[in-house]
């Protein structure tokens, strides 16, 4: 567990919730895809899991490519974009100026319980190799006040965006509450993406 | 067995939309041609296992990718394969050079199991091992496409 400071995880990704558009897509995956949806449900929402092992971030590019009218949220613990710690070279290269990449960072593997990742107890920089990736806009919040203040301008500043988010580990009343199906999100996902786009 | 302007032309004719890669030596001379073809852009991936869900998301959002690879990079990248091709259930189509292949005597671990990890997850493979076979790739995108499944076209390789 990170030994500094941390704003409760439920509070973060509530102000992500608040600020979501109602034409936004959101991935999750991992502990932010068992959290976010017993917090909210929207159609556009994919909370891609289990086990994707960093695949969060290059899908929901993937979807910034291919609806580029639309904003893409892409939540993703600090253990999974570890696993694919390139895709934001991949993001910056690709320009995708409608994607926003969140880190929930607390240092831990936290759907298997809650073990270190590789970091240990070194504070890894997030927000400084997405910098480094070339991402455009970059910001670290370690504090909730701040966080809540400035989120608005961190969401719509020129992207791709970058967001760090030091959090504490999740409650375990969230770690246990299972993700929808996939089979229904998609379901649902494809219908309201279609539907928005017949209707211009 | 292909020239950059060969793969393109029909990569775009038949409605492929974006190719997400990473190259190796005898697909990497196609890049300026896959760049420069109109309709088509070149989608370049650090590793892998960013290529499959990068195309899930273009094939979400009302795209047609095209993935391209090594095996080498298909074994890397054997979970987000099996994510998306059997989980998610999108019926990507790839391109998959085959190290060796047209090296009889090669060993090449990369060659041996190429094809039966293919066929042990089911995918619906074609070989293209000669300028002759290029008509088999369009054929074979299209049976996919009209069956709602993935495939995959097994480009057989020299040395790299």
């Amino acid at each position: 567990m990170l030994q500094r400071q941390a704003m409760p995880v439920v509070d973060a990704v509530q102000v992500l919730i608040d600020h979501r558009g109602e034409d936004q897509i959101v991935v999750t995956n991992q502990g932010a895809a068992r959290l976010w949806p017993k917090l909210r449900r929207h159609p556009l929402d994919l909370h891609y899991n289990p086990s994707t092992m960093g695949g969060a971030v290059p899908l929901a590019l993937g979807l910034a490519l291919a609806q580029p009218r639309r904003e893409v949220l892409a939540i993703s613990g600090d253990g999974a974009l570890l696993m694919s710690l390139g895709s934001l070279v991949t993001v910056a290269g690709s320009g995708a100026a409608n994607l926003t990449v969140v880190v929930l960072y607390n240092g831990l593997y936290e759907v298997t319980g809650g073990q270190q990742t590789p970091a240990g107890s070194a504070a890894v920089d997030f927000a400084g190799l997405a910098r480094s990736a070339g991402f455009r806009s970059v910001s670290r919040f370690d504090e909730l006040t701040a966080w809540r203040e400035q989120a608005a301008a961190a969401l719509t500043t020129p992207g791709p965006r970058f967001i760090s988010l030091t959090v504490e580990p999740m409650p375990a009343e969230y770690l246990r509450s299972a993700t929808p199906s996939l089979a229904e999100q998609l379901t649902e996902f494809r219908r309201a993406l279609g539907s928005e786009q017949a209707g211009g | 067995m292909f020239t950059g302007q060969e793969i393109a032309a029909p990569l775009a004719e038949l409605g492929f939309t974006h190719v997400v890669w990473v190259p190796d030596s005898a697909t990497g001379p196609w890049e300026a041609a896959l760049d420069a073809a109109p309709g088509l852009r070149l989608i370049r991936v650090c590793r892998e296992g960013e290529a499959w869900p990068l195309a899930a998301g273009l094939h979400l959002g009302g795209q047609t990718p095209l993935v391209v690879m090594q095996t080498t990079g298909l074994f890397e990248s054997g979970d987000a394969l099996r994510n998306v091709l059997f989980d998610l259930r999108l019926p990507l189509f790839a391109l998959i050079g085959v190290r060796n292949s047209l090296v009889a005597a090669s060993r090449d671990s990369a060659k041996t199991f190429a094809e039966p990890i293919l066929r042990a997850w089911g995918l619906d493979c074609v070989w293209l091992r000669s300028a002759a076979d290029r008509p088999a790739f369009a054929q074979h995108v299209l049976r996919c496409r009209a069956a709602q499944q993935p495939g995959v076209a097994l480009l057989a390789e020299g040395p790299p």
